[in-house]
C-alpha cells in the first residue's frame, strides 16, 4: 500500500506516491534526489540528516516522509539564494568549519535554527546546541568558529 | 617582465573543495545513482562463535522483488581475503567474503541478498534460516590464550596469532639492577574509528566491455584495486576501476579491503546489474576494522638522577577474528619501535603477542601503534617521577634527545630524522605558563577542588614508508607514491595523484605546492585524486603521508616539466638550456628576465611543435614515483589542566594546549584543523569511547551506547608550533595528521591522574576515564 504525499523542498512543489514506512531522509535522498542530506546513523545521534521543516531544524531519519505531507522544507541544496551563499555557508568556508564534509549540511542547518533562537550566542550557547550533531574531523573548534562568525555577519546585515 | 604571482605555499589558504560541500552538492559514494541498480542487504552472524550448519535461503529466494541469494557456498573460485603484512610464523587464517564453516564474531557475514529495492533486500535477508550451532566464545583480550578458551581458527593453537620480540632483553635485565623501577599494567581499550560517513560500495559490471567499475569509500583506491582484483576475485587490473569519490573521513578504518565490496564486486557479475551497499551505522559498528585494545605489563627503570636506564614491555594485542589488512603490521613496527620516545633509553625490550578473538578485526587506527606507544611511555614517565617525586616536567627534560639535525639511532630500529624536543617542551611549558597552572592549581587543591595537569611528549613515524624497509619487515606492498603532472596546451594544469583526499584537503594544499612551484594561479590548476582509471597507480593516504611522500612525488613532476620546458623555451631564444632558469612563470635567461617566454607559450609550444628542439619529444606531461629513503618523524608536547568532580568523577577539559613539530607547513589551518580533530579522538579515548564486549556481544554497537565526542564536552584549543624540517623530502614536511590523536590520549589521563593525586590514586588501569570509574577510583581510595 502507498501513500500519497505532498511536499514543498527548497521551493520547489513535489508530489509522490510512497510506502508507509519509508523514512522522511530517504524521500528526500532517493525519490525527490537531493543527497546533500546525509545518514550518518540509525539512532538519530549524528544529525548528518539535519533539516529544516516549517522553519524547524528536524532530523529528517526521525520522521516518515508521510509525516511531512503538506510540509514546506529546506535543505542544504536550498541555503545559498541566486547563487550567494548564506552567512553560515560562508563562516564554515572561512573559518575551516569542515574536513571531509560529511556532517556539514545537517551542522549548517542545525546553526540556522540555532541563530533564529539565539543571534547573539555564547561560546557555551554553540557547543550546546550542536549537542545533537556529531562531527568526526574538526574536533567542533573551527564549527563554532564559522557560527560564531556567522552570527557576526548576519548581525552586520540587519 | 612577467608579473610576480603571489606565493601561496605556506599560507592558510582557503579551501577549494568546500564549496561543494557547504552546498550539499559532493558526491559521497551513496550519492551516486546508476540505472538498474540491486541493492544488497548481509545476513550476519548473530553469534560471537557458532559453527554453520545449514543456510535455507528459499523462502529469501521467493519473496517479491528478490533478485539474487548468494551463500559461501556460491562463492567458488573466490580466494581468502589477504593479510598484506606478513610476520615470521604469523598464523594466517583463511578469511572468506562469506563464511560457510563458522561465524567468528557478530557480524560475520554468510549470505547476502540482492533484490531491487532496499527493503525488498531488507526484508528478504529476514527470511534468510541459517541453523547454528552456538560455539563457546573468547572475546578478551588477555583471556584469548587462557587454557578453557575455545579455538577460533584451526591454525592457531591457543589462539596466537604471532609471537614477536624486539630490543635487548639481557640489557634491561642488567640496566634495572640497583635501579629504581616502576611497573605498571596499561589497558589501551578498543575504540571504533566511526567516520561520519558510514562505508559503502557500488558495483557495475559491464557486459559489453567486460570492465567491472567500483566506487568505494576508500582511503587508497588502488590498493583495492590490487588486492581485490588480483588476490582475490582473479579479474585482471585492467579490467577494474575503483573510484573513491569524496569520501566522508577514514582515520585508518577505510584502508582495508572489506568483505563487502569484494562480495558486491563479485555479484555484479552474477546478476548482470549494479550491487549497491551502504553500512547502516549498527552494521560499521560490527564490521569496521577495530584499533586499538592492547594489555600491557610494562617496567620503567631509573637512577637516581632521574635518568631512565631501561623498559620491559609485554604486550597482548587483540587481532580480533581474522586478520585485518595490515593488522600485524600495528602492534609490532608500528608500536614497538616507536618505544624509544623522545628520550634517551639505554635499552629497550618489546615482547609482543598477537591473538585472535571473537571480535571484530583489529587493525590501524589514527595513529596506529604510535598511540599505544606514547601512551605508555608518558605514564610510565609519570609513574617515575612519582616514585622520584620530581616534577613531572622536569623529569620529562632531564630525559630528552638532545637536538639533531640530521639522525639519531634509536635502540628499536628506527632512525629519527631531526628534532628539538627541548625547543618542544620549552614552547609548551611557556605558552601554558606552566608554573602559573601549578600555582592555580595548589590554590585550587587548598579550597578542595581535584584540578590536575596532564603534560606529554610524543614523537610517531610517518610520512609511511620506505618500501625496502618495509618489505623486509613483512609488507607484502611498497609504499611510495605517484605524482603526474599534466600540462595543457593553453597552460592549465591537471595535476594526477595516488594520495587520497577524505577529509585532508589535497585539493588546496597541493594546488598550492604546484602554484608556487609554477608561478601561476590556483585557479588554473585541478587536482584529480581517487580514480585508478586516471591516475597511473598510488598507495593511498594513511600514516600521515599525503603531503611529504604524494606532494614530493608531485614536486619531482614539477621539476621534470620544468627541465623539459627550459629545453624549449630555449630553443625558442635560441639560447642554451645550460643557461635558463625559471622564474615567476616564465623561463627566462639567467640574470636576464627580459629575455623570456612565458609557461602558457612553453604549454602551447610542447603541443604545437612547428619550431621545436631536435629529438625532443612533444608533450608537456611528467609521472614520477616517489619513495621515501626514511620514515619523517614528527614530534610535539602537549598539555591540559582537567578538573574533577569528586561527588560524580565527571572530568571537564578546562584548558587544552598543543605544540606540535610537523616540520615545514604547507597551510597552517589545515594542519590546526587537523591538529584540532586528532585531539578530540585522543581525548575521546581519554575519557569516553570504548568497545566494549559482554560475552561476545558488541553491547557498544551503536552511537547510543557508543560514547562519541560532542562539542560541548570539548574545550577550544590552543595550537602552537616549532619547526624543525626534515632532511628526508625536499619539502621539509613531516606529517600532520595524527599528532592530536597520539598526544591527548596520555595528556588527559595524565591530568586525571594528577588532579586524583591528593586522594593518593597514582594510576588507573584502564580507559576510558568515565564518571563511574573515576568515581569508583575515589570511592575505592577513600576506602584505603
Amino acid at each position: 500500500m502507498k501513500l500519497p504525499v505532498k511536499t514543498t523542498i527548497n521551493g520547489q512543489a513535489y508530489s509522490h506516491e510512497v510506502e508507509p514506512r519509508l523514512l522522511l531522509v530517504h524521500y528526500i535522498r532517493e525519490t525527490v534526489g537531493l543527497t546533500g542530506t546525509h545518514v550518518g546513523c540509525d539512532t538519530s545521534q549524528c544529525g548528518a540528516c539535519t533539516i529544516l521543516m516549517d522553519g524547524q531544524a528536524v532530523k529528517s531519519c526521525t520522521l516518515f516522509a508521510v509525516q511531512a505531507d503538506g510540509a514546506t522544507m529546506t535543505t542544504i541544496e536550498g541555503l545559498a539564494k541566486n547563487g550567494e551563499l548564506h552567512p553560515i555557508q560562508q563562516g564554515f568556508w572561512e573559518k575551516h568549519g569542515l574536513q571531509c564534509g560529511f556532517c556539514t549540511p545537517g551542522m549548517i542547518l542545525a546553526a540556522h535554527q540555532m541563530l533564529e533562537r539565539y543571534p547573539n550566542p555564547s561560546e557555551e550557547q554553540i557547543r550546546h546546541q550542536l549537542e545533537g550533531n556529531l562531527c568526526r574531523c574538526t574536533g567542533y573548534h573551527n564549527i563554532v568558529k564559522a557560527i560564531q562568525w556567522a552570527a557576526e555577519n548576519m548581525a552586520g546585515k540587519k | 617582465m612577467a608579473a610576480t604571482v603571489e606565493r601561496v605555499l605556506g599560507k592558510s589558504i582557503k579551501r577549494r573543495e568546500d564549496p561543494r560541500f557547504i552546498t550539499g552538492k559532493g558526491t559521497y559514494v551513496d550519492d551516486v545513482k546508476l540505472p538498474g541498480t540491486t541493492y544488497a542487504v548481509f545476513v550476519r552472524s548473530p553469534h560471537a562463535h557458532a559453527k554453520i550448519k545449514a543456510i535455507d535461503t528459499a523462502a529469501a529466494r521467493k519473496h517479491p522483488g528478490v533478485v539474487a541469494v548468494f551463500t559461501g557456498a556460491d562463492m567458488t573460485g573466490v580466494n581468502s581475503l589477504p593479510c598484506g603484512w606478513l610476520l615470521p610464523e604469523l598464523k594466517v587464517p583463511p578469511h572468506m567474503p562469506l563464511a560457510s564453516d563458522a561465524a567468528r564474531y557478530v557480524g560475520d557475514p554468510v549470505a547476502v541478498v540482492i533484490a531491487e529495492t532496499q527493503d525488498a533486500a531488507q526484508d528478504a535477508a529476514d527470511l534468510v534460516a541459517v541453523t547454528w550451532d552456538a560455539q563457546p566464545a573468547v572475546s578478551a583480550t588477555d583471556q584469548a590464550t587462557a587454557g578453557g578458551s575455545p579455538r577460533i581458527h584451526e591454525v592457531a593453537p591457543s589462539n596466537i596469532a604471532f609471537k614477536w620480540q624486539i630490543g635487548d632483553a639481557a640489557a634491561v635485565d642488567a640496566a634495572f639492577q640497583g635501579a629504581t623501577v616502576v611497573k605498571k599494567r596499561i589497558v589501551n581499550q578498543r575504540l571504533v574509528a566511526n567516520p561520519m560517513e558510514p562505508r559503502a560500495c557500488l558495483a557495475r559490471f559491464d557486459e559489453a566491455t567486460g570492465d567491472l567499475t567500483l566506487w568505494v569509500t576508500s582511503q587508497n583506491p588502488h590498493v583495492h584495486r590490487l588486492l581485490m582484483a588480483a588476490f582475490v576475485l582473479g579479474i585482471p587490473e585492467h579490467k577494474v576501476r575503483v573510484i573513491a569519490p569524496d569520501v566522508g573521513g577514514g582515520f585508518g578504518s577505510k584502508i582495508f579491503l572489506y568483505n563487502e565490496e569484494t562480495i558486491c564486486s563479485w555479484a555484479t557479475r552474477k546478476v548482470k546489474r549494479p550491487v549497491k551497499w551502504t553500512s547502516t551505522r549498527r552494521e560499521a559498528f560490527q564490521t569496521d576494522a577495530h584499533g586499538r585494545d592492547h594489555v600491557t605489563e610494562a617496567e620503567m627503570g631509573f637512577n637516581r638522577d632521574g635518568k631512565i636506564v631501561g623498559l620491559r614491555v609485554k604486550t597482548i594485542a587483540n587481532l580480533g577474528a581474522y586478520l585485518s589488512t595490515f593488522a600485524p603490521a600495528v602492534p609490532t613496527y608500528l608500536y614497538a619501535t616507536l618505544l624509544n620516545g623522545v628520550y634517551e633509553m639505554p635499552a629497550i625490550h618489546a615482547d609482543v603477542t598477537g591473538v585472535f578473538t571473537n571480535t571484530v578485526p583489529v587493525d590501524a587506527y589514527r595513529g596506529a601503534g604510535r598511540p599505544e606507544a606514547a601512551y605508555l611511555l608518558e605514564r610510565m614517565i609519570e609513574a617515575g617521577a612519582s616514585a622520584l617525586k620530581m616534577d613531572v616536567a622536569e623529569l620529562r627534560r632531564k630525559n630528552l634527545i638532545p637536538k639533531f639535525e640530521n639522525g639519531y639511532q634509536t635502540k628499536v630500529a628506527l632512525n629519527y630524522d631531526s628534532g628539538n624536543y627541548e625547543a618542544a617542551l620549552d614552547k609548551l611549558l611557556s605558552v601554558m605558563d606552566y608554573k602559573k597552572a601549578r600555582a592555580d592549581q595548589a590554590a585550587a587543591r587548598q579550597q578542595g577542588r581535584l584540578v590536575g595537569i596532564g603534560l606529554s611528549t610524543y614523537i610517531e613515524a610517518c610520512s609511511i614508508a620506505p618500501s625496502k624497509v618495509v618489505g623486509s619487515l613483512g609488507a607484502q606492498a611498497g609504499l611510495y607514491e605517484s605524482g603526474t603532472i599534466r600540462v595543457h596546451p593553453t597552460g592549465g594544469v591537471t595535476v594526477y595523484t595516488g594520495s587520497h583526499s577524505h577529509g585532508q584537503g589535497h585539493e588546496t594544499t597541493f594546488s598550492q605546492l604546484v602554484a608556487d612551484e609554477l608561478g601561476i594561479p590556483m585557479e588554473q590548476i585541478e587536482i584529480i585524486h581517487g580514480d585508478t582509471g586516471a591516475i597511473p597507480f598510488g598507495m593511498g593516504t594513511y600514516g600521515s603521508r599525503s603531503a611529504s611522500v604524494g606532494g614530493t612525488a608531485l614536486l619531482m613532476s614539477l621539476r621534470k616539466v620544468k627541465e623539459k620546458g627550459k629545453k624549449i623555451a630555449a630553443h625558442l631564444l635560441e639560447a642554451s638550456p645550460d643557461d635558463m632558469e625559471y622564474a615567476n612563470g616564465q623561463f627566462q635567461v639567467k640574470g636576464a628576465p627580459g629575455k623570456a617566454v612565458p609557461f602558457g607559450q612553453v604549454a602551447l609550444t610542447a603541443y604545437v611543435p612547428h619550431n621545436y628542439p631536435e629529438g625532443l619529444e612533444p608533450g608537456l606531461e611528467e609521472t614520477s614515483f616517489y619513495d621515501p629513503s626514511n620514515f619523517c618523524f614528527p614530534f610535539g608536547a602537549h598539555a591540559c589542566v582537567v578538573e574533577v568532580d569528586r561527588d560524580t568523577g565527571h572530568v571537564k577539559v578546562l584548558r587544552y594546549i598543543a605544540v606540535d613539530d610537523v616540520g615545514n607547513v604547507m597551510n597552517p589551518m589545515i594542519v590546526d584543523g587537523m591538529v584540532h580533530g586528532g585531539i578530540a579522538q585522543g581525548v575521546g579515548q581519554a575519557l569516553w569511547e570504548g568497545a566494549v564486549y559482554d560475552g561476545g556481544q558488541l553491547v557498544t554497537g551503536s552511537m547510543m551506547d557508543y560514547a562519541m565526542p560532542k562539542a560541548d564536552m570539548l574545550p577550544m584549543y590552543e595550537t602552537d608550533r616549532t619547526v624543525t624540517p626534515t632532511p628526508v623530502n625536499p619539502l621539509g614536511v613531516k606529517g600532520a595528521g595524527e599528532t592530536g590523536t597520539i598526544a591527548a590520549t596520555p595528556t588527559v589521563v595524565n591530568a586525571v591522574i594528577d588532579a586524583l593525586a591528593p586522594l593518593g590514586i597514582d594510576h588507573i588501569e584502564t580507559m576510558p576515564l568515565s564518571p563511574e570509574r573515576v568515581w569508583n577510583a575515589i570511592k575505592n581510595a577513600k576506602r584505603s
